[in-house]
């Protein structure tokens, strides 16, 4: 088969409605994915790569026995009857699955003005003003004894969903990224720097190479700190990784079964209720500029974040949490119905912003009397998920602060704390800002948030690493 | 291996073309090496809900990729389609990547030799998961969640079963070319209790491991392996709701230092975390530093690192039945091989790919290269690393019989590990208190937390053969951009002395 004859996402699309046409319901999902990237560890390349694949999933709707099942195939199209195939192989899955709790008339047409355009790229010429920036970095590390490791990346991911009522919808996101660390002095000393946006071009290079020579001299004077609790101040990128846990962890529907930190006891959500300081908010925004998100429902297959029966349903701007007060939890049109909780798909982007926070991460710095600096966190994982309390650990540049300095660093650390319950115990914070999670940023990069201070973050026990 | 062949629909393809014009425009536009994969994933993911059904998804991921060495550079690309013009075309863009990363490169890369190999490998399976129709593998999995549904104690039930077959081609301009077909499994059951007057709830999950094994191990079918148990799945999950009742209303843990006896579906996830990804080389030497992280067990520790007490035996293999990293090949064509890791408590192998090898001036790597789909380059991933049992070592009521106050930890829950893998904490699914002895009744809320080396060091009985389970994990992750590898991990049971042990209520504030 030549690349000549691959069908056009489009084409997939609406060949998949037609092969089809004589079930209850279809989806045509075609997820078109273009990656550039490059790698470097000891100052020198160690990986790249051009990346471009189209992927075609197919959700047949059919009536069977007590109700509507649903099937869903993925895979590759490099023809026309590969795309039947896929259809046939989807009814079939359909055909034995059994009626679905979630079974719903797909939502009204929905037509994006894009529809016909071909999908976004992204080659090595997205690398070529990166690498030769970074290759003047590498020259001036090697004369200061430093080294750096980290990646680079542009990704462009074009969606189109084709429904049998009628959506055709495409959405084009592009995602650039950029992440730095430094080591010095026999790696005893560790910075790291990440920055996010639509576009690689766009991301400040020698920006974040300073900001790396500033946390390896901070790091010269080491000061002896006992684990225990201390006010922290978590960089952007801190906040995200977990706020960002606390949004994976708030489907409404097991918050109704009584299996999650927003259950109410006695049964029900906690929707309503003040869970806390009343200047936080938590929001998500399709339209959000520079952190634009896909702005219809996709899913492959239904959970209790997504239904299959949701898909191209418009997305609009929810707030999760308003001013201490929780207002929403993840659903979809089932789970919502069956949680009794009001629709709030699933999106795409997250922003915390703190009513007063501001300044930059510097200014916040100023105004701590004695705190530790947390750049990063790492290794983030759920120890009791009816606190919502997360272990992990500090990475890359622990800094403690003196009246309103940062007067050396201190070891890393393990931590042991709920974001949920520091939501009632933040005391200052910052503008908020784009920025990268750390850990979960490869799976969630499109999050505001601001650099926060927190009373009594439980700094558990000591870790050797550097 | 098994009698089996590649699937022929796999053999189909047009791998001999997808092979002869990437690697003669490779070698045409200046590559000193090349190879081109060509790889079909097939993957199966059902999810059942208090035993109705929640998602189902059947996704086959296919595509093919070239990479080449230039000038001592790396230069990698893919794409879904499979054809020798596409594979012409990547070849030359791979070629290009490597002329655009030049001017990062300080070290040329060099590969140490391989033998040339030519062959067919299958893993050792049954029933091909995808052979068994969707209806009947829902079927079976609602069939065990009504075994728990059907206990008072427990409110919801989850299900999830994962299978996989991974198909892969390889060829390189030395002349090697293998076809490779590996399936694995994985299932879990979740069963969940809520106390009304209380409103706490909690959670347990069958302890059984994902394994390389097709649709039998869902049934309780296949034969044990060594390591490899066939499962019974009917015992368990009729256990597991009166386990879950008692854990519900059990005392929390007091927070302190304890003897631990570890089973082995807790400990394979420390020997994961904890010696599986610290002695990768490309760890230790730096590759990961900006992610996964680095590693304590730097090469110039090699062969003088304690690492834990003389008890402690840890090989490396790609070659255990069953086991998920099993292969006939890497994915830089290196022949499949054991190795040790730790012999009598001290570091003396890692894991190795073929230019860690080369840089190591060793002879040959021990073949840990892998990519876990066509679209991502093959980087150091982990063999199988697993922990010896003692011949001579007691049995699990022996263990549990010789601790005077301790904890019996049973199934792996959460886990965490530090950048150079020194301080982790880890916690389980039962936690069952021994008093003189004696299984004595459920704690919970309980965290073990402690530095490798130190909790190494605390290991003072390896349990004996009858004890020793192969465990694993489906879904590694590493590298940038992320790829994911599944990897199994064989031990015996174990005493481990005097480790901190944490509640993780009052670590909350609670």
């Amino acid at each position: 088969m030549s690349s000549q004859t691959i069908p056009t996402p489009q084409e997939i699309v609406e060949a998949g409605l037609v092969a089809a046409a004589g079930v209850k319901d279809c989806v045509v999902i075609v997820t078109c994915t273009a990656i550039a990237n490059v790698r470097w560890a000891r100052t020198t390349l160690t990986t790249n790569g051009e990346t471009f694949s189209v992927s075609a999933a197919v959700v047949a709707i059919v009536d069977v026995d007590g109700g509507t099942a649903a099937g869903s195939v993925t895979g590759q199209i490099d023809s026309a009857q590969d795309v039947d195939r896929l259809v046939e192989a989807a009814i079939g899955a359909a055909r034995q699955a059994g009626p679905a709790d979630d079974a719903a008339d797909l939502p009204e047409s929905l037509a994006t003005a894009d529809w016909s355009k071909a999908p976004g790229l992204a080659t090595s010429d997205e690398l070529a003003d990166v690498t030769p920036a970074l290759g003047r970095i590498f020259v001036e590390a090697r004369k200061d004894g430093i080294e750096h490791f980290g990646y680079a990346e542009q990704a462009v991911i074009t969606t189109y969903v084709g429904t049998s009522s009628g959506t055709r919808a495409r959405f084009e996101g592009p995602e650039g990224r950029l992440e730095l660390t430094a080591k010095s002095h026999g790696r005893s000393r560790s910075a790291w720097a990440g920055r996010s946006g639509r576009r690689l071009s766009e991301i400040d290079v020698a920006g974040a190479d300073a900001e790396l020579r500033q946390g390896l001299e901070w790091q010269a004077n080491r000061v002896e700190i006992e684990p225990g609790r201390h006010t922290a101040v978590l960089s952007p990128s801190a906040t995200a990784d977990l706020i960002i846990d606390l949004y994976w962890s708030s489907m409404a529907r097991d918050a109704a079964e009584g299996r999650s930190v927003w259950s109410k006891h006695g049964g029900g959500t906690r929707i309503g209720d003040v869970v806390g300081d009343a200047r936080i908010t938590l929001s998500s925004d399709p339209s959000w500029e520079g952190l634009e998100a896909i702005p219809f429902a996709t899913a492959v297959a239904s959970s209790a974040a997504s239904s299959v029966f949701d898909n191209g349903l418009p997305l609009n701007p929810i707030t999760w949490i308003e001013q201490g007060v929780l207002r929403n939890l993840i659903s979809t049109r089932a789970t919502a119905k069956e949680s009794q909780v009001p629709l709030a798909v699933a999106v795409d982007n997250l922003r915390m912003d703190v009513d007063g926070g501001h300044g930059s991460i510097a200014d916040v710095v100023a105004r701590v009397e004695d705190g530790l600096l947390i750049t990063c966190l790492w290794y983030n994982r759920v120890v009791d998920a009816q606190t919502l309390l997360l272990t992990g650990l500090t990475r890359d540049g622990v800094y403690v602060i003196r009246g309103g300095k940062v007067i050396g660093a201190a070891t890393n650390f393990r931590f042991n704390d709920s974001p949920v319950d520091i939501l009632t115990r933040i005391i200052d914070a910052g503008d908020t800002v784009p920025t990268l999670a750390r850990e979960f940023g490869d799976y969630f990069n499109r999050a505001a948030m601001p650099p926060l201070v927190v009373q009594g973050y439980n700094f558990s026990t000591v870790s050797q690493a550097s | 291996m098994t009698n089996r062949d590649v699937d022929h629909d796999f053999l189909a393809l047009p791998l001999q073309q997808c092979q002869d014009a990437a690697l003669s425009r490779a070698r045409e536009l200046g590559a000193e090496h090349a190879d081109v994969r060509v790889v079909r994933l097939q993957n199966s993911s059902i999810n059942l809900r208090d035993a109705r059904l929640d998602g189902n998804v059947t996704a086959v991921d296919s595509g093919l990729s070239v990479r080449v060495l230039v000038d001592g550079c790396w230069g990698f690309a893919a794409t879904g389609e499979i054809s020798a013009t596409a594979a012409a075309r990547v070849a030359e863009r791979a070629v290009t990547m490597a002329k655009v990363s030049a001017p990062l490169v300080t070290q040329r890369v060099v590969l140490a030799p391989e033998p040339v190999h030519v062959g067919n490998w299958v893993s050792a399976y049954d029933i091909d998961p995808f052979d068994v129709p969707e209806a009947d593998r829902i079927g079976l999995l609602a069939e065990y969640s009504r075994t728990m549904l059907a206990h008072d104690a427990v409110a919801h039930t989850d299900a999830r079963v994962l299978a996989v077959k991974e198909q892969t081609f390889y060829a390189d301009l030395a002349g090697t070319r293998t076809v490779q077909q590996r399936v694995r499994i994985e299932a879990e059951f979740t069963a969940v209790a809520i106390d009304g007057d209380t409103g706490s709830f909690e959670t347990m999950t069958t302890t059984a491991p994902p394994v390389g094994r097709g649709w039998e191990y869902l049934t309780g079918g296949g034969q044990t392996v060594g390591g490899a148990r066939a499962w019974n799945w009917d015992d368990e999950l009729t256990r597991l709701p009166v386990l879950l009742a008692e854990k519900l209303h059990a005392p929390s843990v007091e927070a302190g230092r304890y003897d631990l006896v570890i089973d082995p579906t807790n400990l394979w996830l420390t020997i994961h975390e904890s010696i599986g990804h610290a002695t990768e080389l490309d760890r230790a030497l730096g590759y990961e530093a900006n992610y996964a992280g680095t590693s304590f067990a730097t090469p110039d520790k090699l062969g003088s690192l304690q690492y834990g007490t003389a008890l402690m035996n840890v090989i490396g293999d790609r070659t255990v039945t069953h086991g998920l990293s099993t292969v006939g090949w890497d994915d830089e064509g290196v022949g499949a091989q054991e190795w040790d890791i730790v012999k009598d408590g001290v570091l003396v192998g890692y894991q190795l790919d073929r230019s860690m090898a080369a840089e190591f001036e060793l002879a040959r790597s021990n073949g840990c290269a892998y990519a876990d789909s066509a679209t991502h380059t093959a980087i150091q991933r982990m063999p199988n690393v697993s922990l010896k049992a003692n011949p001579e070592g007691p049995s699990l009521d022996d263990l549990i019989g010789g601790v005077d106050d301790g904890i019996y930890i049973v199934g792996d829950k959460s886990w965490s590990i530090d950048m150079q893998r020194f301080n982790f904490q880890f916690t389980g699914q039962q936690f069952h208190k021994i008093k003189g002895g004696k299984l004595v009744g459920q704690v919970k809320d309980v965290a073990y937390q402690a530095t490798t080396t130190d909790f190494w060091g605390s290991m003072t009985v390896v349990g004996g053969p009858s004890t020793y389970l192969l465990g694993g994990a489906f879904n590694c992750g590493k590298g940038q951009p992320g790829q994911v590898a599944p990897v199994s991990h064989g031990c015996p049971a174990a005493l481990f002395e005097n480790v901190n042990v944490l509640n993780s209520v009052k670590e909350a504030g609670r």
